[in-house]
């Protein structure tokens, strides 16, 4: 019942993930941040199992940076992408496996934006956009029909309003709000909070 | 027996513990002997040398198994392909060296199992130094007696050259050379090696000449000596190992420049002697 969204612009990450933080059929916070740094300019945004996504996102997190102390340089976001998948991988397959879904979100100054989807069964693909759990069914078309590849920044905060006002109105599942970041050469900004807008018609 | 404090604070009761651990163990002078006599092994081993240029890097190595009996089946006596970035060369005793190449092999490969990029050139030369320091401070065990030159290039520091020896020791390098007469060389390199404005095409005929006149041999012929090459190319890195034409030509164009210093030398001298 959770959502991630995730969209690349010509030179920007876009991010958002709802703030809901749910156990069984109780919402017990309106307000929880699923997004993580891990460094400068790379961003995770996890759910899944609640204990899981704290600790496998703060595990992941610590080890790039202490990949940073130990090298003077930063791992390259696909590099910790593919960091990641295997800790998940390797996780998966041990008795403990971690109950994870995670958008990474990054920026490299030779290979610019990139957006990484990952899964709890450690699959990793390098997605132009991408929506993690139900919210998906609803948002995805909308992505296909109106993402464009040199997006602005603008335009990719009016398509994301789109899609989560198609939630609102699509979906039976309540989300009264999602926190927005975006990821650019500038590092990881705080785009505020945004709400379904009622519909129109 | 009298048993015997170590600095570690247990009872030597054996003697063949003592003599076990002595490996690893300093000296009343504050020294570890074995790891220097593994450096000192390598004093006597094959010259391996090293140039870093602009637009690539070099290893040249001697050799000594020449014997027309000889299979030439192997693709290098010395020198080693690490991976796609990355070669290097030894000095020292071949069996060991051979272990540590297959060791710095499973390193870069892991590196790139794990990150799906291939390893940057020092996080490789550190990581086997580390096993190598293993050796110098447990005991029952003897230092590998290799010293190690490698080339290579990353995208955070492009060209790189190391070496690193068998205390474990590192270091980052613009030119050097290792084994025997390795000293010489490098106060030869010292001289010659004009820093940032080295091409590759300059830095073979350095090679050479630092080789012909270090190497204890009367002239340098291409079976003698081995040289690889680091380069990259439409963003790919590639190493290779010149052919025997190739070196051949390098040495002729030593010789003959040699020849043309000397018979000004000559020329001044009897100009002098005419003059005086």
């Amino acid at each position: 019942m959770e959502c991630l969204i995730g969209l690349q612009g010509k030179d920007f990450v876009l991010v958002a993930s709802d703030t809901m933080s749910a156990r069984s059929i109780v919402s017990m916070k309106q307000d929880q941040d699923k997004m993580f740094p891990l460094s400068d300019k790379l961003l995770m945004l996890v759910c899944g199992e609640s204990g899981d996504t704290a600790q496998f996102a703060e595990y992941i997190a610590k080890n790039i940076q202490l990949y940073k102390m130990r090298n003077g340089y930063e791992l390259s976001p696909s590099a910790a992408a593919n960091f990641t998948r295997k800790q998940l991988a390797d996780a998966l397959r041990s008795q403990t496996p971690y109950q994870v879904n995670l958008l990474l979100a990054g920026y490299d100054k030779e290979d610019g934006p990139g957006l990484f989807y990952m899964d709890y069964l450690a699959s990793l693909n390098k997605v132009p956009f991408g929506v993690h759990g139900y919210g998906g069914f609803f948002s995805l078309s909308v992505m296909d029909r109106f993402y464009r590849k040199d997006i602005t920044q603008p335009e990719a905060m009016k398509l994301l309003q789109q899609c989560i006002d198609e939630l609102s109105k699509r979906f039976i599942v309540n989300m009264s709000s999602f926190n927005v970041r975006m990821v650019s050469k500038d590092g990881i900004q705080n785009l505020g909070v945004i709400k379904p807008q009622p519909a129109s018609v | 027996m009298e048993p015997k404090l170590t600095p570690c604070g247990q009872f030597i009761i054996f003697q063949a513990r003592r003599y076990d651990s002595r490996t690893t163990i300093f000296s009343p002078e504050g020294r570890l002997y074995q790891v220097e006599y593994a450096m000192e092994a390598i004093g006597h081993a094959g010259t391996c040398l090293g140039i870093l240029a602009k637009d690539g890097v070099l290893l040249a190595a001697e050799r000594r198994n020449t014997n027309k009996l000889l299979d030439e089946v192997s693709f290098s006596e010395k020198i080693y392909k690490l991976y796609d970035d990355m070669a290097c060369s030894v000095a020292g005793i071949t069996a060991d060296a051979n272990v540590l190449t297959n060791d710095l092999r499973l390193i870069a490969q892991r590196y790139t199992l794990q990150y799906q990029e291939p390893i940057p050139c020092e996080q490789l030369v550190s990581s086997l130094c580390d096993i190598k320091q293993v050796y110098t401070q447990f005991g029952g065990k003897r230092p590998f007696g290799v010293s190690l030159l490698y080339m290579g290039w990353d995208r955070h520091y492009g060209f790189q050259l190391y070496q690193s020896d068998p205390s474990g020791n590192y270091g980052g390098w613009k030119a050097t050379c290792i084994g025997n007469n390795s000293a010489n060389a490098v106060s030869m390199l010292k001289q010659e090696y004009k820093e940032g404005e080295t091409s590759l095409q300059e830095a073979l005929a350095l090679a050479v000449k630092v080789l012909s006149k270090t190497l204890d041999m009367t002239k340098l012929t291409p079976d003698k000596v081995e040289i690889a090459t680091l380069t990259r190319e439409n963003g790919k890195t590639k190493i290779g190992v010149l052919g025997v034409n190739e070196v051949e030509k390098l040495i002729k164009v030593y010789q003959e420049e040699e020849a043309k210093i000397e018979a000004e030398k000559k020329k001044e001298a009897e100009k002098k002697k005419s003059s005086s």
